[in-house]
């Protein structure tokens, strides 16, 4: 099988439009991404199901992972000349940009028919708030249906296409998605009229005052 | 009164609009097609119909005992017929995958015996060759022949329990469970003198395991693996060749071989089906590539195939492990550079997956160079291989989806996670 550079370069030849992009794992692993864009997620996907030589006809595993916004601190040196004459002085620059945050899904492909793989694809959502959705890949694998579902479930990343998107480990009136690296969890997860205990503790934070109007609080996740 | 003639069927054959009330893809949706497609997916007629009678849902579980575990399966009959099944899971949901992202490396292993609590060992080992990618740690050659022994008896294990298990399914009360419960509890004496745990053994480290076996241990191993080929031939006396049973489970819950690959169901369900796909010989991972055994398949791809392919499994488990007894090497069974504890990987990722008892287990890692993994996801083959439930249930009684369950041998620890 080809190597991921390889099957990108064919992947770009026969989808002129598409972006993919490879990302590369460092680790001694070196299982590396194909990053798709997603106009062309599912023709590539479809392709790389039929192709003879890929035919990658099982997606093995289907997961989500979640990254948020970070702060990158870059420092630059420059050299300015000292106006008194003596040695140039280095003058430390930081700059802080902030990463926006995204979510991801990834998808590993194994040949059944020919034993071979990984290929890994990867899916980037725009953010982490209003922009989540990415096509499903359910019509290409079937496995993917229950998987989809879970990083749905876990993540909130929505699937456009598939089939019957509910949540799957979760009950269906839960709010929130617990996989992500910024969940909070309720305090409680059974509701009692009078917290006590830890639980108490815990609400403490969220009610500082008992004649305020309570802010709406993960705590509502539970009910 | 009928608004059309009393021999028109045609409406079984198209789908029905759902009813106003059933939000549109929930469970309660009967025009919803699980493959979206309606010529493809389960289709159901009206649900009030006044010829042919009303559509019946029923759920089965979550405590049912057919159902192994909390599991709920919400099935719509028409008369005695599944027309529709929808899983419903989650009863057991702990966000392992979280509980591991906020444990260190380490923390992680006794966390895995607790997804599939009937085959720790092979849980264990994949979770450790994940880690071992990761990081790119060797084994001593000493360890990968425990490991194969270990998981070799989890395989012993889990099938003869799953043949248990499914023939109570199918109305042999008692006998069959007995039986194989005897034997596992044999196995399980061993695991319980080798590592000081029955079930949750947490044995395999990140470049070997954790106690070497005694000299004692290893001839009760294989006077215990020596006997299992005779019970095996007691078990199958009683119930390969038994009419009731072949009567009961022959063309089943069939699965096709195309869509059980498109489904990623692996294991022996997949081998059942006639796929040769066993990541034993695939992989080549461990020690395996120094055995020879062989991979047996089914024809059909029903309930009495899935079965059969777990005995014939069993017999060659005997095999490897009589050969794993003879090649077992003197030596470490830990790398000496092996770093357990405060062990920090360098940032990367790794898909590491072992053919566990069940199918693929395969774990990945993603590490940011921090003591946590930063992603720890779990590939847990009774989850993926419950996908196609449906699809073998469709057309069949309520009593044959107790058993084509019982076949896809499920644990909810795993499912569920």
């Amino acid at each position: 099988m080809d190597s991921a550079e390889q099957l990108r370069d064919r992947l770009l030849s026969l989808f002129p439009g598409a972006e993919i992009t490879l990302i590369t794992n460092p680790g001694p692993a070196a299982q590396h991404g194909l990053l798709l864009d997603h106009a062309h997620a599912r023709a590539i996907a479809k392709f790389l199901r039929d192709d003879p030589a890929l035919q990658f006809d099982q997606c093995s595993n289907v997961t989500g992972v979640d990254w948020p916004e970070k702060e990158i601190v870059e420092t630059t040196k420059t050299t300015e000349p000292d106006p008194a004459g003596g040695p140039p002085k280095v003058v430390e620059q930081k700059t802080k940009r902030i990463q926006p945050g995204y979510l991801e899904v990834v998808y590993h492909l194994y040949s059944i028919a020919l034993r071979h793989g990984p290929v890994i694809l990867r899916l980037h959502t725009g953010n982490r708030t209003d922009q989540v959705t990415v096509p499903s890949l359910t019509p290409i694998w079937r496995s993917c249906e229950f998987q989809e579902r879970e990083v749905f479930d876990l993540f909130g990343v929505f699937f456009a296409g598939h089939p019957d998107l509910r949540r799957i480990l979760m009950w269906d009136t839960f709010k929130d998605h617990p996989m992500r690296r910024d969940y909070v969890e309720p305090d409680d997860y059974e509701w009692e009229p009078t917290p006590h205990g830890v639980v108490l503790e815990k609400a403490k934070a969220h009610f500082p005052a008992p004649a305020a109007v309570p802010p709406p609080t993960p705590a509502a996740n539970a009910q | 009164m009928l608004d059309r003639p009393m021999n028109d069927r045609t409406q079984l054959l198209t789908p029905q609009p759902s009813s106003p009330l059933a939000p549109a893809g929930s469970s309660l949706d009967l025009g919803h097609s699980p493959l979206g497609i309606g010529a493809a997916g389960a289709q159901v007629r009206a649900v009030h119909d006044e010829f042919h009678g009303d559509l019946l849902e029923v759920s089965m579980g979550p405590h049912h005992p057919s159902t192994h575990g909390v599991f709920r399966m919400i099935v719509t009959l028409d008369g005695e017929r599944i027309v529709k099944l929808k899983p419903v899971f989650g009863y057991l949901h702990r966000n392992h995958e979280k509980l591991g992202e906020n444990t260190s490396y380490l923390g992680s292993m006794p966390y895995t015996d607790r997804l599939d609590y009937f085959t720790s060992m092979t849980n264990n080992w994949a979770y450790a060759i994940a880690v071992e990618k990761l990081a790119g740690q060797p084994v001593p050659e000493r360890a990968e022949y425990l490991r194969v022994i270990l998981a070799e008896l989890t395989r012993l294990l889990n099938h003869t329990c799953l043949a248990g298990f499914l023939m109570q399914d199918c109305g042999c009360s008692g006998t069959p469970l007995m039986y194989a419960f005897r034997e596992r509890e044999k196995i399980l004496d061993l695991f319980e003198a080798l590592s000081g745990s029955r079930m949750m053994c947490n044995y395999q480290r990140f470049g070997g395991c954790r106690v070497d076996a005694s000299p004692e241990w290893l001839a009760t191993a294989r006077r215990v693996s020596d006997n299992y080929g005779a019970f095996l031939d007691e078990f199958e006396a009683l119930l390969t060749g038994n009419e009731i049973i072949m009567a009961r489970t022959q063309g089943i819950g069939t699965l096709s071989s195309a869509l059980a690959v498109s489904a990623g169901v692996t294991g022996p369900m997949l081998r059942a089906s006639g796929v040769n796909y066993d990541l034993r010989k695939v992989d080549a991972y461990g020690v395996y590539p120094r055995f020879e055994f062989r991979i047996p398949l089914g024809d059909h791809g029903d309930v009495y195939d899935r079965y059969m392919i777990r005995v014939l499994e069993m017999r060659e488990s005997i095999k490897i492990l009589q050969q794993a007894f003879d090649g077992l090497p003197a030596g470490p069974i830990m790398d000496p550079k092996a770093k357990l504890r405060g062990f920090r990987p360098k940032p990367g990722e790794a898909y590491g997956r072992i053919e566990g008892p069940k199918g693929e287990i395969g774990f990945y890692l993603i590490s940011d160079g921090s003591p946590n993994p930063y992603r720890y996801r779990v590939r847990a083959p009774s989850f993926v291989n419950l996908t196609i439930l449906e699809d073998m249930c469709l057309g069949q009684t309520v009593a044959d989806a107790v058993i084509i369950l019982g076949s896809v041998d499920i644990v909810l620890g795993e499912v569920d996670r």
